[in-house]
């Protein structure tokens, strides 16, 4: 068992105000927010954080906007797993004295473009070798490895479109889900989903259609990390990490070792269950990245809870419910309760998710999740890659 | 061709001799002794246990496989014309040789495509000064 289990835990965790559209609201305010209602939620102000991570801006950038001077940063910055990798490193930095208080931020106008930086060097190797080809972003990156796992395995559309209807359900529960029936009228596309309405849905990038891919949204999400011992004094309970992984595997999708295997995703998948000392069969609810349907099936592939190449069916197995209504493997009154928050899917993606997984994680832990609440919550894995499946992070966290 | 829409690369120093490669329709590969030959471009072996200096430049024979594929139908540069509207394809193709690589599959029905096909390099002249590597059914 590893050193850093249960030595650190999450005191403070929120989003911003809202989600979706802020164009109002520049990259650096949207950190700014997210800090302020995670120091809320902890009970604490700017002035208790001596240590800084944050991804898509660097550390100074944020340190001096917010007007504080941590002793301790990181601007780790490899997409939406970035955030896993901060929750990491901030354990490890709280243990070693570096900072007492750990904020961790992110902000994004990544539907408005406010102060979003955009593009990279036509010398890199990105440049050179991928984006002459009518590269379009992550529709068309993401998608590569799918069709490759497909011919390996069998795995069909029908299959990951389970996904995203499983997905959609959970939306449909939480108030501040983007495409959830809170918030979005059906006639604008909000509310349940089948498979088929997927499938019908207009083609992106085979083998992607609309709904197989998340939104795109404004926002930002902060998180507070803090001793065991100090975790004991706060208001609400404490979520403690007990085990964390990470992993950079490859940076061009072409260039991805196996197409049909996430390496990062093993990589980081077991570091995080040898420190927590756990396996798959102890987690309770995971929080998948789902930038696109495919995402989280490699996930739970390279995870563990299903043998490589059995994701497809694992997913599309649904039952009827009392009500004759259908059950989605990974959705409400599932028996893998997923992306409960309705996901990058369908409750909001800035660029960089795996915030909003791990804020998820922490209030299904702490019991705060309402109707979409899933019972019996103690150990919640929060996982994510950055780039396309280019690196890994993935964090294993408990309430008790 | 002076007012070609879609994105180009920049060459680096190290990376020249294989754009240069491209401007003669030639598919030059770095290639390591121990290790065979590699992509993309880089001056060294990147084989962990070699990270050999010596490298030469080999060049390959244009054949491959779709290692896998996508097809898309947004509007990109250069596929947002009328003469040259999406959809299309954006594949890894994987060289006889063993390295894979990005490009672009030219095929008259992007939906025959399909995994493992046999393909053959189409040196695309897309400026004066850049020939892109593409590939067509073989
Ligand atoms: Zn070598």
């Amino acid at each position: 068992m590893d050193q850093i289990r249960h030595k650190v835990a999450i005191v403070g965790a929120a989003e911003t105000d809202d989600l979706g559209q802020l164009p109002h609201m520049s990259r650096l305010a949207l950190h700014a927010q997210a800090a302020k209602n995670a120091l809320d939620d902890a009970g604490m102000s700017l002035a208790d954080v001596d240590g800084l991570l944050c991804a898509g801006a660097i550390p100074n950038e944020v340190a001096e906007y917010l007007g504080i001077q941590p002793r301790y940063i990181d601007g780790t910055s490899v997409g939406g797993c970035s955030f896993m990798i901060h929750v990491r490193h901030a354990v490890a930095a709280i243990m070693a004295g570096y900072c007492d208080v750990a904020l961790i931020t992110h902000g994004e106008s990544g539907r408005s473009g406010v102060d979003a930086p955009r593009g990279g060097s036509a010398s890199s190797p990105g440049g050179q070798y991928e984006a002459p080809f009518a590269i379009g972003g992550a529709p068309t990156t993401f998608s590569i490895p799918v069709l490759r796992h497909f011919h390996e395995y069998g795995t069909t559309k029908e299959h990951l479109a389970h996904i995203a209807a499983a997905t959609r359900a959970w939306a449909n529960l939480n108030p501040m889900a983007m495409m959830g029936s809170h918030r979005r009228a059906p006639e604008r596309g909000g509310g349940p989903i089948t498979p088929q309405d997927v499938l019908n849905s207009r083609m992106i990038c085979y083998p992607f259609n609309l709904l197989d891919c998340c939104v795109v949204a404004d926002g930002g999400g902060a998180l507070v990390l803090v001793s065991e011992e100090r975790a004991k004094d706060f208001a609400k309970d404490p979520v403690y990490v007990l085990g964390a992984g990470e992993a950079a595997a490859h940076w061009m999708v072409s260039q991805m070792r196996d197409h049909t295997t996430a390496d990062g995703y093993r990589i980081a998948g077991e570091a995080a269950y040898k420190s927590a000392g756990l396996g798959p069969q102890d987690i309770d609810h995971c929080m998948f990245y789902d930038a696109f349907t495919f995402t989280p099936l490699m996930a739970a592939e390279d995870l563990g809870f299903v043998p490589k190449g059995e994701g497809g069916p694992f997913f599309a197995e649904t039952k009827t419910g009392p009500d004759g209504e259908v059950i989605y493997k990974s959705g409400p009154g599932g028996d893998f309760p997923m992306n409960t928050n309705g996901g990058g899917l369908s409750y909001c993606h800035t660029g960089m998710y795996g915030m909003f997984a791990i804020v998820e994680s922490v209030r299904q832990l702490r019991g705060e999740c309402g109707d979409r609440q899933v019972p019996d919550v103690n150990v919640s894995m929060a996982h994510g890659p950055g780039g396309m499946f280019a690196s890994a992070g993935t964090i294993i966290l408990s309430n008790a | 061709m002076a007012d070609y829409a879609g994105r180009l690369p920049v060459a680096t120093p190290e990376s020249q001799p294989y754009w240069d490669g491209l401007k003669e329709h030639k598919l030059m590969l770095p290639t390591c002794d121990d290790c065979g030959p590699h992509f993309y471009p880089r001056p060294f072996c990147p084989m962990p246990k070699c990270f050999n200096w010596d490298i030469k430049w080999t060049q390959a024979s244009g054949k491959g496989k779709v290692h896998t594929f996508v097809i898309s139908h947004q509007p990109i540069p250069p596929y947002n014309t009328e003469d040259n509207a999406p959809p299309y394809v954006i594949a890894v193709i994987e060289l006889e040789e063993g390295p894979r690589m990005m490009s672009n599959l030219i095929i008259d029905d992007p939906y025959s495509t399909t995994v493992d096909m046999d393909v053959e390099i189409v040196f695309d002249d897309v400026t004066d000064e850049v020939t892109l590597p593409k590939f067509k059914p073989a």
